[in-house]
């Protein structure tokens, strides 16, 4: 299969991601080299085979849901690129 | 007396321990070394200054039952600090100040450790030579212009050059050994669960383990120590009893099982990375150990699995950086608009082909024939290594199938920067610990690695093993400090 430029801009939308016409054709040649060598996976008959989620095969273990950490908002906040008293900014998304 | 930055770790803590060195005296060695080291690119950022108080308050009441009692460490900038920039080694992250500590380096406090600066690596983790860095590339002090290896690039070039007498790394695919193997020093992957995952800005969260890397064996057992715990705040931390690694380090390898497998030996790999797997595998069995020929059969499948696994986890992960809590944020017409001009502007090139890997992986239709296939894929690699060992105590393999390479060598050829992580792959999929020891030079005068597999949770006998090897191989570092003027 090849991965060709509609296919590109397609995942560019769906990662969130913009792409410039001239990178998304680069990035159509990486990704189908990328696929090429992926592909060696078909050889393989997995039919009968369960898919591994996680090396750590038990149920994950649960804790008293308790405040850790008290009066941060103030540190938290300051890594904001834009903020306006309490509140993340961003642009506007309701007319 | 010789200079403070040539003792190794754990001289460093016996020299506190007696007395005969303050923490202020070896803080301030590794600082001054790092300043005149300011060609290699280690650092993304120092923290020197807090640092020298820091020492200076342990030495007005030196607390010497820790296990790292006042000494510096430079750590790899993938680990949250509190109030310290933590950038990943990403444009997106260039303002970042976390309010919390990982648990890593909260241990390595804890242990009396204080925390020097930041160290370079390649962006989100993700490359096998440091050149993805938006902090641009770090030089290997083995020779100019020769990468370091990668993701933890800054950790082994620092370490190599002595900037700190220790560091840690940490390695989804191969970014602690490789790089290790690339300097000339010791890497170990601890087994997943082993070492919390809380704080570290996360890769491929299946995978991500971090590890500690050191000038020998000794000083890595004493690392590891330090650096795992079980931990509530990751929920895939195992809660299994810790060894007492050094106090428990031995040569003594009478009996053990070590496994070769076949399908490690590789086309074009260079002879000398075969002869030094031969010089490993004698050393072994001069040492009583019982060499045992082993096939792993899907090994050529480890990392094709690993690059749809790998990119579909960071995809996830990585949707977090969208420009409004935190980071780095374009302008945008409207909130769809800002959020892919952030992460276009924000991310590099190998950062976001792997986010759009992993977007197709997972996107609906080819999820089955691509994420599930892997996730398969991923039980046969690791139902290769339960049945070996049924039959062996550890596996011994090169690290990496080359020495390093020259700067911008394999840049625009990205299978072939994969390739790098050909026989460190497998064993992230599997959750092993493994550990990269320092064995010889290639024609180059270039280092090369080899690697110790064990069981998961049996670090000890790889460390055993390792030190066996160590101490019979006798590697030594020829660096000659060309980047100080």
């Amino acid at each position: 299969m090849t991965i060709d430029l509609k296919t590109v801009k397609h995942i560019s939308k769906l990662s969130r991601i913009s792409i410039e016409e001239e990178k998304a054709k680069k990035l159509s040649n990486d990704l189908n080299s990328i696929f090429e060598f992926i592909e060696k996976l078909n050889e393989l008959d997995t039919s009968k085979t369960e898919p591994l989620t996680s090396i750590a095969e038990t149920t994950l273990k649960l804790r008293k849901d308790k405040i850790g950490s008290k009066n941060i908002r103030e540190d938290i906040l300051k890594n904001s690129p834009d903020k306006n008293k309490d509140f993340f900014v961003v642009p506007k998304v309701v007319e | 007396m010789s200079e403070i930055t040539n003792f190794k770790l754990c001289d460093l803590v016996d020299k506190i321990k007696k007395k005969e060195l303050s923490s202020k005296e070896i803080t301030e060695a590794f600082i001054n070394r790092s300043k005149k080291s300011t060609k290699l690119n280690s650092y993304i950022s120092d923290n020197f200054d807090d640092a020298i108080k820091r020492a200076k308050e342990f030495d007005s009441k030196p607390n010497l039952n820790k296990k790292i009692p006042g000494i510096p460490m430079a750590v790899k900038d993938l680990f949250c600090t509190k109030n310290l920039k933590t950038t990943a080694g990403s444009k997106i992250l260039e303002n970042f100040i976390p309010t919390y500590e990982s648990t890593v380096t909260q241990n390595i406090l804890d242990h009396g450790g204080i925390i020097i600066g930041k160290l370079n690596c390649d962006e989100f983790a993700m490359g096998s030579s440091n050149e993805t860095s938006y902090y641009g590339n770090v030089q290997n002090p083995i020779s100019e212009n020769l990468v370091p290896g990668g993701s933890s690039g800054g950790s082994s070039s620092a370490l190599a050059a002595k900037l700190t007498p220790a560091t840690i790394g940490t390695d989804t695919g191969g970014s602690i050994r490789q790089p290790a193997s690339f300097t000339g020093t010791v890497g170990l992957k601890p087994t997943y669960g082993s070492c919390s995952r809380y704080g570290i800005v996360a890769f491929a969260s299946s995978l991500d383990q971090a590890g500690p890397m050191t000038h020998d064996v000794k000083d890595c057992a004493l690392l590891l120590e330090v650096m795992s715990s079980y931990d509530v705040k990751d929920s895939t931390s195992v809660d299994f009893v810790r060894g007492n690694y050094l106090n428990d380090l031995s040569d003594n390898i009478k009996g053990k099982k070590i496994g070769v497998p076949r399908e490690y030996r590789v086309d074009g790999m260079p002879k000398e990375i075969e002869k030094l797997w031969e010089k490993g595998i004698k050393i072994i069995r001069d040492n009583g150990g019982d060499v045992i020929d082993i096939s792993l059969p899907n090994t050529n499948y480890a990392l094709p699995a690993y690059y749809i696994v790998a990119p579909a986890e960071a995809s996830s992960n990585l949707a977090r950086y969208d420009g409004v809590k935190y980071g780095f944020r374009s302008r945008g017409e409207n909130l769809i608009d800002m959020y892919e001009k952030t992460r276009s502007e924000g991310f590099g090139d190998e950062v976001k082909r792997r986010i759009m890997i992993g977007t197709y992986v997972l996107s609906s239709g080819y999820y089955d024939a691509y994420y599930l296939k892997a996730q398969k894929v991923r039980r046969l690699i690791k139902n290769d290594f339960d049945e070996a060992y049924k039959k062996v105590d550890a596996i011994l393999t090169p690290s990496t199938p080359s020495s390093a390479f020259k700067i911008g060598e394999k840049l625009n050829d990205p299978v072939s920067m994969y390739l790098n992580d050909i026989f460190t792959v497998p064993i992230n999929l599997a959750g092993l610990p493994a550990i990269s020891i320092p064995a010889g030079h290639d024609k180059n005068g270039f280092p090369l690695g080899l690697q110790v597999i064990g069981k998961a949770f049996d670090e000890q006998t790889i460390l055993n093993i390792a030190f066996s090897i160590e101490k019979n191989i006798g590697y030594k570092n020829n660096i000659n400090d060309w980047w100080i003027k």
